[in-house]
């Protein structure tokens, strides 16, 4: 029984993908700080690597990145499968867009499916194609949908009709946005944190707040979210960078790593006046951008401090 | 050669403090100039042509700031090559010498460049920087820098020239090294330089500020710190922190700049970009736009006492700093004024 209330807070994903597809490379990125150039010293993983990692204080993550090469591989569907696709939450499968074989990708991504419906079949499947810095500029999108097109067939084949996918590279941004929609899909309370967010935005007149993840800086959630989109799409969301959440991810957690040659992390940034980065929890970070530059910075972070009890 | 005796004349007249960066071809010179000055990314750089003709840049900080440099295939001692009268106008000469590659050469070369460009400008400034040493290991490093030091000391020694003053730097496109030089080298270039450290030594005493650097934003190289020894690391913080201001600012450039005319009544404010960042341990950065393109980047470390007046404190100080600089420039933009017109 202990088993079932652990399985809300512990939450296991399945990091996937043939060998040297790049699945270490984006681990370390997101979760060990490793800058896109560091993950060259990475060697190949050898069987499964678990990481145990605390997202949002009660929630784990376990993050089971599976070496990719044959020989495991074959392990994992006959020996190890019901040790390795039971209680999946998160299948993450990840295919080289520069792949020469692409038709032996598939057919690992297929079986996964097939033991994922047999042990699993709640689980929620990622695609992520990777290494896309490979691709010309132009021809980017149009590899997207025949990949997605090919692979959506493929899962609704073995049961799963919603499969999600990225473009992804560890060059840019791209990356952040991918994993904040997967850690974001496990996270239970968001509607909560939407509404809190709303709110807060208003005590402040702020013209956006968006809510990090602290160790990751992966976004949870921001006040001007798909229903205000559409709103005022017209008059003033359009104005600013549409992929401003994951650049944010980037730029700070550039920042954060710079921070630590300081032997120190970063606790506040106030810029101009109007745009503030401060921790509001144990384990989330607020980024608010003012829409009046002369409220008086004290309000501003008395504010922050009264609205950390709604963010615990 | 019409075409660069056509720059050569405009150099002259320009009066500015210019730059030649020379070298071997495939030393790097293009890249150091890509990353330095253009914010290439390093890798990227991979890419670049071999530069066939002299290219001259301009760059704009607290001096006005000329680039020019020469392809490595050139011979510049060639009589319809007018070398003469480019020496005389630079003021430093980057030598950039490939360490991975067979050295001996282009410290031949070198000392050749050397000699002439002393004879024809003895008061040139002469910078070498061992380039590309992110290939080599720690030991190797300091073994290449004292060989090739030596040897160039021994062919100059040989040309009778011992008594020139060359200064060695070992770089790195890849990290914050091949600025750390840059900085330096252009630092030789202001005349002012020695006002502006006075200036900073004295903002660092008065407010808790641990290093100051004042920065040239766009290519991120220090026009001047104060006398402090310059810690890399904390030079590398502060670059990144220019870097981090920068970036955030231009996701929401549109709407700061809205907001602030709305409330003044459409009056276009131009507001100084000024950042501030509170460490875990007490340690804050701090930044704030200057003049000309130029950025003061603080490291303050309030010590124990109360960190509010601590940057109450730091605001009042660097407007005064900031007050200084734009006299110094008022100053200083009517000498070569002044200049021209005794000299016609």
């Amino acid at each position: 029984m202990s088993n079932l209330s652990n399985s809300n807070n512990r939450k296991k994903l399945l990091l996937m993908g043939r060998s040297g597809s790049g699945k270490s490379s984006m681990r370390s990125i997101i979760f060990s700080n490793y800058s896109a150039f560091d993950t060259r010293r990475l060697g190949a993983t050898i069987d499964v690597e678990h990481s145990h990692l605390r997202f949002l204080g009660n929630m784990t993550l376990n993050l089971w990145d599976c070496g990719g090469q044959d020989v495991f591989m074959e392990n994992y569907f006959t020996k190890q499968k019901d040790h390795i696709f039971q209680m999946v939450q998160v299948l993450i499968h990840v295919f080289d867009v520069e792949s020469q074989e692409v038709m032996k990708d598939i057919e690992i991504f297929m079986r996964s499916l097939k033991q994922l419906k047999k042990y699993s079949p709640d689980a929620k499947i990622f695609v992520l194609l990777h290494k896309m810095d490979l691709v010309q500029l132009d021809k980017r999108q149009e590899l997207f949908d025949i990949m997605m097109n090919k692979l959506t067939g493929t899962a609704i084949e073995y049961g799963f009709p919603n499969i999600v996918g990225f473009a992804t590279s560890i060059w840019d941004e791209s990356l952040y946005k991918a994993w904040s929609q997967i850690v974001c899909s496990l996270i239970p309370n968001m509607s909560i944190h939407q509404s809190n967010l709303i709110k807060f935005k208003n005590i402040l007149d702020a013209y956006e707040i968006i809510l990090f993840e602290k160790t990751t800086f992966l976004v949870i959630c921001s006040s001007n979210n798909e229903n205000n989109n559409n709103n005022n799409s017209s008059s003033k969301i359009t104005k600013i960078d549409p992929k401003r959440f994951e650049k944010i991810s980037n730029i700070m957690k550039n920042y954060k790593q710079s921070c630590t040659k300081l032997k120190s992390g970063f606790k506040t940034l106030i810029l101009n006046d109007s745009i503030y980065v401060s921790e509001i929890s144990s384990n989330m970070v607020c980024f608010i951008v003012l829409n009046d530059p002369k409220q008086p910075q004290q309000l501003i972070l008395e504010n922050i401090k009264k609205a950390k009890v709604f963010f615990q | 050669m019409s075409t660069t005796m056509e720059t050569n004349e405009n150099i002259e007249s320009d009066s500015k403090a210019m730059v030649l960066l020379m070298g071997l071809r495939r030393c790097g010179k293009s890249s150091i100039c890509k990353v330095v000055f253009h914010n290439m990314q390093p890798l990227d750089t991979l890419y670049l042509e071999s530069t066939s003709s002299p290219s001259l840049e301009h760059f704009s900080t607290l001096i006005d700031l000329a680039v020019m440099e020469l392809p490595g295939q050139l011979n510049y001692f060639e009589p319809s090559y007018d070398s003469e009268r480019l020496f005389r106008s630079v003021g430093a000469l980057v030598y950039v010498i490939d360490s991975q590659d067979e050295y001996m050469n282009a410290i031949t070369n070198l000392a050749m460049i050397i000699d002439y460009a002393y004879k024809v400008n003895p008061e040139i400034n002469i910078e070498v920087l061992i380039h590309k040493v992110d290939g080599l290991s720690e030991d190797f490093k300091v073994d290449a820098q004292r060989d090739i030091m030596q040897r160039t000391g021994e062919e100059l020694l040989e040309l009778g020239l011992d008594g020139v003053q060359v200064s060695f730097y070992l770089t790195s496109i890849f990290d914050h090294s091949i600025y750390e030089a840059f900085s330096r080298i252009v630092q030789k270039l202001i005349p002012e330089i020695s006002y502006l450290e006075n200036m900073l030594d004295n903002l660092i005493q008065h407010s808790k500020i641990e290093k100051a650097f004042l920065f040239d934003v766009n290519s991120k190289i220090y026009v001047s710190t104060d006398s402090n020894p310059v810690d890399i690391q904390t030079y590398e913080v502060c670059a990144e922190f220019v870097d981090v201001t920068l970036d955030l600012f231009d996701l929401y450039k549109e709407t700061l700049t809205e907001n602030e005319k709305g409330r003044n009544d459409n009056k276009p404010v131009a507001r100084e970009l000024k950042n501030v960042s509170e460490l875990g341990n007490g340690v804050i950065l701090y930044l704030r736009q200057m003049i000309r393109g130029l950025a003061l980047v603080a490291l303050i470390r309030p010590k124990g006492s109360d960190i509010e007046s601590c940057l109450t404190i730091a605001d009042y100080n660097i407007d005064i700093f900031k007050k200084g600089l734009e006299d110094i420039w008022s100053h200083s933009k009517i000498e070569p004024d002044k200049f021209n017109t005794i000299q016609n």
